[in-house]
């Protein structure tokens, strides 16, 4: 529940709200229903049935069970209806009812049987159904590939994953069986009271459909004004968390117990404004608390008054008596479910909306058999008028781009954020595709080539790598998973990890990631340089590893990374200008655009944009009458200064 | 849970006033059918009209009655609740306000705050969900039990005993193996979640490294396991399920069973038969919410495990019983042979440290990550009492002035500082509620703001979203900076300003900041040695020594652990 960073003001007031509404006897269709249906939400998702082949084998055994259990409860007002006027109007004693009391305890232990059958049902088809969708949203959301989940912020995907898709209990414990049941049983029991009474049958016939359509007019009522309302709710349920995230702050300005007034205030509000959400949200729980009891009412007094004049015998009276609150019952606990399985309902939705999400188009390609991808130490990767635009963006990242990656070049891209660089490096990794011009490999389209064994041949290292959950050995080995400890350790000691990853107690073995050791981003960027020399690839994809150290680490670092790059082709992007001196050749881009390239001594000659970037880099600082970082150790530095 | 309790005192007018709505609730449910099994059966004898129509009102009453108490309990309830939880925060936040920052370290990461929060937040139900149900259960059932212990004792032990079975016996079954599997439930869980984060946010990794497929297989494997764990679960919910359906099935069978020989043998009007029958059924309708509201109390009780572990805490700083008053004008700020360290076992954070800090002057204080940089800001801001040494303001121990007094004169712009999710103008204002507009955008303007102000849609009243998420992290700090010039500190300590942010980015926040502070009393704290030749003194500080000190001149001609820095990072961000 909850707790999704970005959007957690909105969270929890929902949470707050269907907490609030979801009071264990709860019908109704309350604030965050309504908000809900206005996208539409089904009693049953037809996808849910695709999607999960479980729920259809569940769904089945359901219909099953809610049948069994409408002809019990038929069943056991009969013998109740027969075994109560025998004993009270001819004063049968209880030999002469055995048959029925049998029968009876027959059928209240076949009810608890359908409990116990039901509840265990729900549980496990509910667990088989979420480790399938589970595994889908994750199969499929990996296929999407890098670009789509950085779009989909995959903090709210995992959480979806995770705990989102566990919301579907309520769904198939609480409100599927449930959902069946008030289909089934009101049915079962007008079918039989319309053969003894039918004046009753109608009383009970002609209130039922009433109970939704009064919950749907003030649904709509209430819909409306939470709407209104919803914003001011979010700010107000956000404000204590914002609050106590900022207690340093406030405490610097000697702000922090004048807050304390505040919280109880807006609290206060937090509860007016919801008091009034919820005194309409009740509300339609009043109307099918109030329906469904008159009913009752009225059916009982109109049997009890018949019954004087003899119209109806004791046996019809009791068995309309007991059966019509076993008509409302279902359908007032489906109201009871409704929220604890929304909750699900949405979670699957959104799981289907990913699932339906299509990847990147590969069908143009895929019907030509894949090509052998050329050896890289040999072909050249060239990047030909490529033009690539980021989904629901307006201005292409990437404009009419060319450029070439010969085997053992050494390449620097260089260029302001936002210039192209990252697009560039993701069409390279195949994890997007140019919209217009192509890619190509010793002269192949990288379209037409196994991604799978494209990659094989690339090394890549992002400006803040990922360690994951696991040793840091098979941290280094994630591309080969066979590989021996000596290779890592080769792998690491080139990296310049060895050093720090053997001075830990467990050395390689050491759990690194969310649960494991804190490293340093010095540390971590050198464990992914083992990897990549574990990789031991023809190409290097380097997104500047060194940006974001201190300087220290970044020395380290930087000594690995030349190891590295030694006889490899490298396309290197660069952050610090620094960097691209050593390159062969410099690409400048900006605005999607390669500006210039030529080798370094060919860019300093002339006054262009390069010459531009080198120029911006000093004088703001300057400005504020430093000699500028190059004062002391560079050729420049005295252009650059002052 | 009395702690809980206590707290609610001031609603437990309230809270009484739901419990009697809710049972006025469920008795007119109980109430309506066994009233209609009278009046069926009296009907059965024929009586004139008028004996019946007392029973016909009560019947009409009681279903009026069931829906109106249940939404007068349910808003009763809620209010109370609500008004708990403004008090419930308020203690928390009181209880809170001393442990920050340092008291609260181990929350740094904001899921876990956010976390606690949620807990506070979770205490309520235990008025919503957890006391009311057993409450009402308690009040109906009994006074079920005793109108049919008054028509037929034996009837009245039948309901007790079934009503404890269902009521009590079961929730405390499913319960406890609920409690003992919920420990590795959620380590199964943490370990799945552990592995679809890292799947989802190691995607790029993954598949560059063609290792999506084993990291898939990971996620199958901690799936499968805690699917398996669940089929367990399954069979005590289900277990609890039909024994509940059992008890309700028994007393409805015992009732019988002792009624029938009853009204044979004629010790029990064969009126009350009916009456007896559909009471048992009827009631079971008060132990249906039991098991919920005891899984809900297991968290409930986790929840407030966990708030008032952290409110429990003592906090790492107190005010003296008599504050010594602060000295107008700027004081002279000093460390003195400084020690502190944060654990016993771990090593010092700060070791003998010296500093002086006199009015006018700029001094830095440089060193690698886990120099004691930020230990020594927060010492200074009293958010930390050293071990050793001492920390004087103006010739006394720091430890003399009340903290809010300290923070008055040394005031600060923290690394990562928050922005509430309010408007620009109210996050810079907080540094003073009584500014006028003229002092605001004089401080803004220092802080080189005034451009990207005038830029935003609606200016000064643009809402910084949440944590600050619609502003950029460059004027982030900027903000913050404006905040603490606004607050106008006689001494200024900047903590890692520039931190997190691109180095064009940083050259130009690190030249607004020279600017600003020129001919203030400063302590900048950073990692990055740009633009530090404009500062009066540079400390150098390493594993929480100081290992030199001197002008950045002098400095960088001095062989040392400066000069290092300095050149490694010359090379990495100088221009050649």
């Amino acid at each position: 529940m909850g707790g999704v960073p970005g959007v957690r003001g909105r969270h929890r007031t929902q949470d707050h709200l269907s907490a609030a509404v979801g009071h264990p006897a709860s019908p109704t269709t309350g604030p965050v229903a309504a908000r809900r249906s206005v996208t539409g939400v089904k009693p049953l998702d037809p996808r849910l049935l695709r999607h999960a082949a479980t729920a259809r084998v569940y769904l089945a055994l359901t219909v099953g069970l809610g049948l069994a259990s409408a002809v019990l409860i038929l069943g056991q007002a009969t013998l109740l209806a027969d075994i109560l006027p025998r004993v009270f109007l001819d004063r049968a004693p209880l030999a002469k009812v055995t048959g029925p009391m049998a029968l009876l305890a027959a059928v209240l232990l076949g009810r608890a049987g359908i409990a116990w059958a039901g509840e265990v049902a729900a549980h496990l088809s509910s667990a088989r159904v979420k480790s399938q969708l589970r595994a889908g949203l994750l199969r499929h959301a990996v296929a999407l590939g890098p670009a789509w989940l950085a779009r989909e912020r995959s903090g709210e995907l995992a959480a979806l994953a995770t705990r989102g898709v566990d919301a579907l209990d309520g769904y198939f414990a609480r409100y599927l069986p449930q959902l069946v049941l008030a289909l089934l049983v009101p049915v079962a029991v007008l079918a039989r009271v319309v053969t003894t009474d039918w004046l009753s049958a109608v009383t009970i016939a002609v209130i039922l459909p009433l109970i939704p359509v009064f919950m749907a007019l003030i649904g709509i009522n209430t819909q409306r004004r939470t709407q209104r309302q919803w914003s001011t709710l979010s700010t107000l349920a956000g404000h204590f968390l914002d609050v106590v995230e900022g207690l340093p702050t406030l405490r610097i300005f000697g702000r922090a117990k004048a807050q304390a007034a505040a919280v109880r205030r807006i609290t206060n509000e937090y509860r007016i404004a919801t008091m009034a959400t919820l005194r309409i949200a009740f509300l339609s729980a009043l109307v099918l608390e109030l329906l469904s009891m008159l009913a009752v009412a009225l059916v009982a007094v109109s049997v009890g008054l018949r019954l004087v004049d003899g119209r109806v015998s004791l046996h019809t009276a009791l068995l309309v008596l007991l059966l019509a609150p076993e008509a409302y019952l279902p359908v007032r606990q489906v109201g009871a479910q409704f929220h604890a399985s929304m909750e699900g309902v949405t979670a699957a939705e959104r799981v289907f909306a990913v699932l339906e999400t299509s990847g990147p188009d590969r069908s143009a390609t895929s019907a030509r058999p894949p090509a052998a991808v050329p050896d890289l130490c040999a072909a050249t990767v060239s990047v030909e008028a490529v033009w690539f635009t980021w989904p629901a963006r307006d201005v292409p990242a990437l404009a009419e781009v060319s450029l070439a990656l010969h085997p053992g070049e050494r390449l620097a891209l260089v260029g302001d954020s936002g210039a192209g660089k990252s697009s560039l490096v993701s069409l390279l990794l195949g994890f997007t595709r140019p919209q217009q011009g192509r890619i190509t490999v010793g002269g192949t389209d990288l379209a037409d080539l196994p991604l799978v064994q494209w990659r094989r041949q690339l090394a890549w290292v992002s400006q803040r790598p990922y360690l994951f959950a696991a040793s840091i050995a098979d941290n280094i080995r994630l591309g080969e998973p066979e590989t021996g400890l000596e290779a890592v350790r080769q792998a690491a000691r080139l990296a310049n990890a060895a050093e720090f990853v053997e001075s830990l107690p467990a050395a390689y073995d050491t759990v690194v990631g969310e649960r494991g050791v804190g490293l340093s981003a010095g540390q971590r960027q050198r464990i992914a340089l083992a990897r990549a020399f574990l990789r031991d690839a023809p190409v290097l994809l380097l997104d500047e590893p060194t940006a974001n150290l201190d300087a220290e680490s970044a020395a380290a670092v930087q000594d690995g990374l030349e190891r590295l790059m030694a006889g490899r082709t490298v396309l290197l992007v660069v952050h610090r200008l620094a960097l691209a001196r050593g390159a062969d050749r410099i690409v400048v881009m900006s605005a999607g655009r390669v500006v210039e390239v030529g080798t370094p001594a060919e860019l300093d000659a002339v006054q262009g944009p390069w010459s531009a970037l080198v120029a911006a880099a000093g004088p703001s600082v300057g400005a504020t009458g430093s000699t500028g970082a190059a004062g002391a150790v560079g050729a420049v530095g005295a252009e650059v200064s002052g | 849970m009395w702690r809980l309790l206590r707290l609610a005192r001031p609603q437990l007018g309230r809270l009484a006033l739901s419990v009697v709505a809710g049972a006025a609730a469920v008795a007119s449910s109980v109430g309506l059918m066994a009233v209609s099994a009278w009046l069926i059966s009296r009907a059965a004898q024929h009586p004139p009209v008028l004996d019946l129509a007392v029973a016909v009102v009560a019947i009409r009453t009681f279903g009026i009655g069931r829906g109106i108490f249940r939404y007068a309990e349910r808003l009763i309830s809620h209010d109370a609740a609500f008004r708990v939880l403004a008090d419930l925060r308020v203690r928390v936040y009181t209880r809170l306000e001393p442990l920050a920052p340092a008291g609260l370290a181990d929350f740094r990461s904001g899921d876990l705050l956010s976390r606690l929060v949620a807990d506070v937040d979770a205490l309520q139900d235990l008025f919503l969900r957890v006391l009311p149900p057993p409450l009402i259960a308690a009040i109906v059932g009994g006074s079920a039990v005793v109108l049919a212990w008054a028509l037929l004792p034996g009837a009245g032990a039948v309901l007790a005993a079934t009503l404890l079975l269902a009521g009590v016996a079961v929730p405390a079954l499913t319960t406890r193996s609920g409690r003992r599997a919920s420990a590795r439930v959620a380590a199964a869980r943490g370990e799945l979640s552990m592995h679809v984060v890292d799947l989802l946010h190691g995607a790029p990794e993954l598949l560059a490294y063609g290792a999506a497929d084993t990291q898939l297989d990971r996620v199958a494997r901690s799936d499968a396991e805690l699917t398996g764990l669940s089929r367990s679960t399954a069979l005590t919910t289900g277990l609890g399920a039909g024994l509940g359906s059992v008890a309700a099935g028994l007393a409805l069978w015992g009732t019988l069973r002792v009624a029938v020989p009853a009204v044979s043998a004629g010790s029990l009007d064969g009126v009350w038969l009916a009456v007896l029958v559909l009471t048992a059924l009827a009631v079971f309708e008060v132990v249906a919410p039991l098991p919920v509201a005891a899984q809900q109390l297991e968290r409930v009780r986790r929840a407030a495990g966990r708030v008032f572990g952290v409110l429990d805490a003592p906090a790492p700083v107190n005010d003296p019983a008599r504050p010594r008053p602060v000295p107008a004008g700027t004081p002279v700020v000093t460390l003195e042979a400084a020690r502190l360290r944060y654990a016993s076992d771990a090593a010092c954070a700060l070791d003998g440290v010296d500093l002086r800090l006199e009015p006018g002057r700029r001094i830095a204080v440089v060193g690698p990550s886990g120099a004691g940089k930020t230990t020594l800001a927060l010492v200074l801001l009293r958010f930390v009492e050293l071990d050793g040494g001492r920390a004087t303001l103006a010739g006394h121990d720091l430890r003399d002035y009340a903290q809010d007094d300290v923070r008055r004169v040394i005031g600060a712009c923290l690394q990562d500082a928050h922005l509430f999710d309010t408007t620009v103008r109210e996050n810079i204002r907080l540094a003073q509620p009584d500014a006028t507009d003229e002092q605001l955008t004089d401080a803004a303007e220092r802080a080189e703001l005034g451009p990207w102000i005038a830029s935003l849609p609606a200016g000064w009243d643009t809402r910084v979203g949440e944590r600050g998420a619609q502003v950029s992290g460059g004027q982030r700090q900027r903000l913050a900076l404006a905040r603490a010039l606004l607050a106008d500190p006689p001494v200024l300590l900047l903590d890692e300003p520039t931190a997190n942010l691109d180095s064009i980015t940083e050259q130009a926040l690190m030249g607004s900041l020279l600017r600003a502070t020129e001919g203030r009393t400063t302590l900048l704290i950073t990692h990055r040695l740009v633009g530090l030749d404009a500062v009066d003194e540079v400390v150098v500080l390493d594993r929480g020594r100081v290992v030199q000190r001197g002008r950045h001149a002098d400095l960088v001609r001095s062989a040392g652990l400066y000069r290092r820095l300095w050149e490694l990072e010359a090379g990495l961000t100088a221009v050649d």
